[in-house]
């Protein structure tokens, strides 16, 4: 088989192909502000998808390994189908400003465990203006909860803004915090244009199913 | 060679995951070892004139032409911490995927074919200097600059230390920094005509002891 020689070892980060020429995982980022949900809503994907699709996961824990660890403990996936990178103290800088131990850790995934159809890369919790690089992942998703406040829509900022899945999560909590659910939607929509909008709560109702519907319409355009 | 070029390589932001790692000094802040900024100073002129002169000197001589692989063997020789040597592997592959999309060379290509999973990240800091077009003046002083750098930048987090303060810490010790640079050119010269061997060996047994203990915290900042 003849092998382009720029794919033989690919130096761009984005590339699409293994070294051995095959198409690599589509690749997921889960952004957002501490607490909002990221974690649980990877579990839940992890559940929901894990039948049908390849998985892996990278999380990227701030000060400790605690995300990974809880992942390990729900046994959403086998241990080495999960990798922790250390961010340094600066989440937004691992997942934006210098890709490189996700890229690896992403990669070592694929090598080891491979092949994958899917790896989902979580940030670790961070202020509204995160959003991952492109040289990283193939789409975005962006978590805020109702009980961060109603007004973060409204305010906007590059996350809630330009991710190609805007969660609103923990929707079962707006009544007891006196968050304005129709407000937050319209806010979201009057920002974010034709980028889709998914409220959910993981604790009843149709949990992530909306969500995990979106990630198999990524798969289907990644691997069309 | 080009000072442009050289103000590329040597800039923090370069994206090769040095910003995950505190050069030692988030096990020294822990130990009580580092209070203030006189403490920095003190663990940066520490730092530099034992590991940090034998990086650059590494860095030297990969930039003279030493065989890559002779020099991971020698790197591995001064390096008794496993916690260490797993760090600047890691560290050295992720410059190697930085450097290759910045600067592609031969020898680079060369580089991470032979060491798919990392070399020492000295030896990898000298051959990126090669394929800019830098010599193993530009190398040294790359190496033993970041060597206190990265600590300093670190303490800055850790201690919430005045940045105006470390910054004060590095151009007190620039002085020292020329000397180390070029001792360790002249040390790489020596290698190139008389082996690896004749390489500095400088040994700071605490940062060998401090990252051992690190490596084992369950929270922690950086991961080195």
């Amino acid at each position: 088989m003849h092998l382009d020689h720029h794919h033989d070892l690919p130096a761009v980060s984005a590339d699409a192909h293994r070294p051995d020429g095959r198409r690599r995982a589509l690749r997921i980022g889960l952004g957002g502000p501490v607490g909002s949900g990221k974690t649980a809503t990877v579990a839940a994907l992890c559940r929901a998808l894990r039948e049908e699709l390849s998985l892996a996961v990278v999380t990227n824990d701030i000060y400790t390994r605690e995300d990974a660890e809880f992942l390990l403990r729900e046994a959403v996936l086998p241990p080495e189908r999960i990798s922790a990178v250390e961010t340094g103290a600066c989440p937004h800088t691992a997942i934006r400003d210098d890709i490189s131990a996700n890229l690896e850790a992403v990669e070592d995934l694929e090598d080891e465990v491979g092949p994958l159809d899917l790896v989902l890369v979580e940030s670790g919790g961070d202020n509204l203006t995160a959003t991952f690089s492109k040289g990283l992942v193939d789409a975005q998703i962006f978590v805020i909860d109702v009980a961060g406040g109603d007004d973060v829509p409204r305010k906007g900022g590059p996350g809630v803004t330009t991710a190609d899945l805007l969660i609103v999560n923990k929707v079962d909590l707006a009544p007891y915090v006196g968050s304005d659910l129709a407000r937050m939607a319209a806010d979201a929509k009057a920002q974010r244009g034709e980028l889709p909008v998914v409220l959910q709560s993981l604790r009843s109702g149709d949990g992530v199913r909306d969500v995990a519907d979106w990630v198999r319409a990524r798969i289907a355009e990644w691997t069309a | 060679m080009s000072r442009a070029t050289l103000l590329v390589l040597a800039d923090g932001r370069f994206p090769a995951g040095g910003h995950a790692h505190s050069g030692g000094a988030e096990a020294a802040v822990r130990a009580g070892r580092i209070t203030d900024a006189a403490g920095l100073e003190e663990f940066c002129r520490g730092r530099l004139h034992t590991s940090g002169a034998v990086a650059a000197s590494l860095a030297a001589a990969a930039a003279l032409g030493v065989d890559p692989g002779e020099l991971d063997l020698a790197a591995d020789a001064r390096t008794p911490s496993p916690a260490l040597r797993v760090a600047a592997r890691r560290l050295g592959r992720q410059l190697t995927r930085a450097a290759r999309a910045t600067w592609p060379h031969p020898e680079l290509d060369a580089l991470a074919r032979r060491f798919p999973k990392g070399t020492h990240q000295p030896v990898v800091l000298g051959l990126t200097a090669r394929a800019a077009g830098l010599g193993p003046l530009d190398a040294a002083y790359c190496s033993a600059y970041e060597g206190v750098s990265g600590a300093a930048t670190a303490v800055v987090r850790l201690l919430s230390l005045d940045p105006f303060d470390a910054t004060g810490v590095l151009a007190r010790l620039a002085p020292e920094v020329d000397v180390v640079a070029q001792d360790a050119v002249e040390a790489g010269r020596l290698a190139v005509t008389d082996g690896v061997d004749v390489l500095p060996a400088r040994a700071a047994p605490l940062l060998e002891i401090g990252a051992e203990a690190h490596a084992a915290l369950p929270v922690r900042l950086f991961a080195s």
